[in-house]
């Protein structure tokens, strides 16, 4: 039979299992930030509990931050300076705005070593599974559930299932980690995960760096998945080595003997699986406002008539929300803003990618371009490497680390109308500020597009 | 949390597919640090619009939300239960939940009851028609009834959920008792797992 690489981590943390309960599970590390977790803490102050493993809570600040050097608003202040007193009291390390490590909470973990294989982290957020790109078991939990890990270290939780994604072969040259995981949405669809791990297997996925598998595995809720996974190997270990948090010396020798045994065996059971060709994949632009709604930038806006008769209404509702009309080629379709960062896409690889597109090219008149590295360390390597300069010459604004527009939270917001190409992972309606119209598409063609001011590939432009 | 043996009552056909938590309780209310004052941030955007069914008259006092395929999708804020059950929700009926919301929402005590596509369209319909036909759901036998639109099904709750909510227990209090099992598992525990501080 064998276990999978989910089952196999999920095992190693069992701390209690009775029958008729869901099993109690350890955790980790925690991750934590502002928005979520207030309400958390004053339950453990009002019931008199204690956090029982401070050095296992990461505190950051993220979603509610502006990136613009400007002052928080007030209500934002308010709950940025309490996440600043609850994590002091509590004794939780924080990194608050303005600290070298200071970032978006998925990504300055893996970044410092604290996401390791094998491990179990959670967060109050429901991008956590993309620490899973390191073969970590990791998932968006609740509020309630942020202070019983705070007050247990522990979670009871009904096993999740497993699933099998496989893509295998080359993938094409316009091609990004993105496009991999919004083509496995498109086919899968918003629930194709729920329940479930999903485990990103075959040649395409091996062949990633860190930084896109991360962009892989954050997706991962867009599918409805619980997590997803993918098998620590060579490029993990590399990723990992040396890192602040990494273990060292003979530990690192220890640590690697079992990462290496956590792959899935080759006997072990999956409760769907799922086959991709990475050679039929292409550059994906969304098209209406849940992430399934995606067709190839070479294709025209669907006409909902066309879909299958459940898809029609929310099809018909999503066209009218981002006033698209049917059958218009998605070249044509022009952009106000063009947003680059967030926890999919604002690590130093998506930058690079970036950059080359727009290096000595000019945004578009009329658009409004920003790029937010996802940390205050992506931040500096990228500045080290002149790639601020490279944006702010195009006509980028070139901002500080944190969530940004990804979640008209803070003061990046689109106006009511705006329609954005944007590197994040939500193109929900109102997502980005109420109003706002948002397609999801790769850092490359959000570079493009920001160029040309209608949806484009980097080969399009002259 | 309080115990919930049973909800009875109107229902509010919203009837949406992929109906996500940005939509149930947009982001700029979650710079509130409080758990309560999200009522009027409920379905904030859609209620903008007159013709939006939560503004119809008929449905006021609805205690039963009825919802399509994949409630709840997206964020894990659990601000959208909190918003549910300040607006006088104690239950949502739809063909699937996301799993974070569905969590949330058992911890809250807002009951979430999966029902085939057929009888949560043919609930949807029955109420459009007649707002003041009455559900009811039965936890503790894991029942929904609704007599005048020929509706009596049963509804998946595991065991343990159950008895959460019929005994509205701790969750904490409940884990803190196996602290020797903790105890034991930290214990054991890897040398090489990083610590914070
Ligand atoms: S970047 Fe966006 S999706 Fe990621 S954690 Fe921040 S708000 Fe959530």
């Amino acid at each position: 039979m064998g276990s999978t690489l989910s089952q196999k981590v999920w095992e190693r943390h069992v701390v209690r299992r009775a029958g008729g309960e869901p099993d109690l599970v350890y955790i980790d590390l925690h991750l934590v930030h502002e928005v979520t977790s207030p309400q958390a803490f004053e339950g453990l102050r009002l019931a008199k509990r204690g956090v029982r493993r401070p050095e296992l809570v990461l505190a950051t600040m993220d979603h509610n931050v502006p990136t613009n050097e400007e002052p928080a608003e007030p209500i934002s202040a308010r709950q940025i300076a309490e996440m600043a007193r609850n994590a002091a009291e509590f004794g939780i390390v924080c990194y608050p705005m303005g600290d070298a490590n200071q970032g978006i909470v998925h990504v300055i973990s893996p970044q410092m070593g604290l996401t390791q294989p094998g491990m179990t982290i959670v967060c109050g957020d429901s991008h956590t599974a993309t620490h899973g790109a390191l073969g970590a078991l990791a998932w968006g939990i609740g509020t309630s559930e942020i202070e019983h890990v705070l007050a247990t270290q522990t979670l009871a939780q009904p096993t999740p299932g497993t699933m099998a994604v496989t893509v295998d072969g080359r993938l094409p040259k316009d091609c990004a980690a993105k496009d991999v995981i919004l083509g496995i949405i498109a086919r899968i669809g918003t629930t194709g995960g729920v329940g479930k791990v999903i485990e990103y297997r075959g040649s395409t996925i091996r062949a990633l760096s860190m930084d896109g598998r991360m962009t892989v595995c954050n997706m991962s809720i867009e599918a409805g998945a619980r997590a997803g996974m993918i098998a620590p190997d060579d490029t993990t270990f590399a990723f990992l080595e040396g890192r602040p948090f990494a273990p060292k010396g003979a530990l690192w020798e220890r640590a690697l003997d079992e990462w290496r045994s956590l792959p899935t065996d080759a006997g072990a059971a999956f409760d769907r699986e799922v086959k991709i060709d990475a050679r039929e994949l292409r550059p994906y632009v969304s098209w209406g406002t849940n992430p399934a709604q995606t067709v190839t930038i070479d294709e025209r806006v669907p006409d909902p008539d066309a879909l299958a008769t459940d898809a029609r209404d929310a099809a018909r509702r999503a066209l009218r929300y981002m006033a698209l009309a049917p059958g218009t080629p998605v070249r044509d379709i022009a952009v106000d803003a063009v947003f680059i960062g967030s926890c999919t896409n604002s690590r130093l690889e998506d930058l690079r990618a970036a950059s080359e597109v727009v290096r000595g090219r000019r945004v578009k008149d009329g658009i409004r371009a920003l790029v937010v590295p996802g940390s205050m360390k992506v931040k500096l390597d990228a500045e080290r490497e002149g790639l601020d300069r490279v944006f702010q010459e195009a006509g980028f604004e070139w901002r500080g680390a944190g969530c940004s527009m990804c979640l008209g939270m803070n003061p990046d917001v689109l106006r009511p109308g705006e329609r954005c190409a944007s590197t994040s992972n939500r193109n929900f309606e109102g997502r980005q500020g109420p109003g706002g119209r948002t397609h999801l598409v790769s850092p490359t063609v959000a570079a493009a597009t920001a160029i040309a001011g209608h949806f484009a590939l980097p080969a399009d432009l002259r | 949390m309080e115990s919930v043996r049973r909800v009875a009552g109107r229902a509010l056909p919203l009837g949406r597919a992929d109906v996500d938590t940005d939509q149930i309780i947009p982001s700029h209310w979650l710079k509130r640090i409080e758990r309560t004052g999200y009522a009027p941030g409920l379905f904030e955007a859609w209620r903008a619009d007159p013709s939006f069914v939560m503004n119809d008259a008929r449905y006021r006092g609805a205690a039963i939300l009825l919802a399509g395929r994949n409630f709840g999708s997206g964020s894990s804020r659990e601000h959208a239960a909190w918003a549910l059950l300040e607006s006088g929700f104690r239950a949502v009926i739809a063909p699937r939940f996301a799993d974070i919301f569905r969590s949330n929402a058992l911890k809250n005590g807002l009951v979430p009851v999966e029902l085939p596509d057929e009888t949560v369209t043919t609930l949807v319909a029955a109420v459009e028609r007649d707002p003041t036909l009455e559900i009811a759901i039965d936890v503790e036998r894991r029942t929904v009834t609704a007599p005048a639109a020929g509706v009596s099904a049963t509804f998946p709750l595991d065991d343990h959920a159950r008895q959460r909510l019929l005994e509205g227990l701790d969750d904490i209090a409940l884990t803190l008792r196996h602290e020797r099992d903790i105890a034991a598992y930290e214990a054991r525990r890897p040398q090489w797992l990083p610590r914070v501080r």
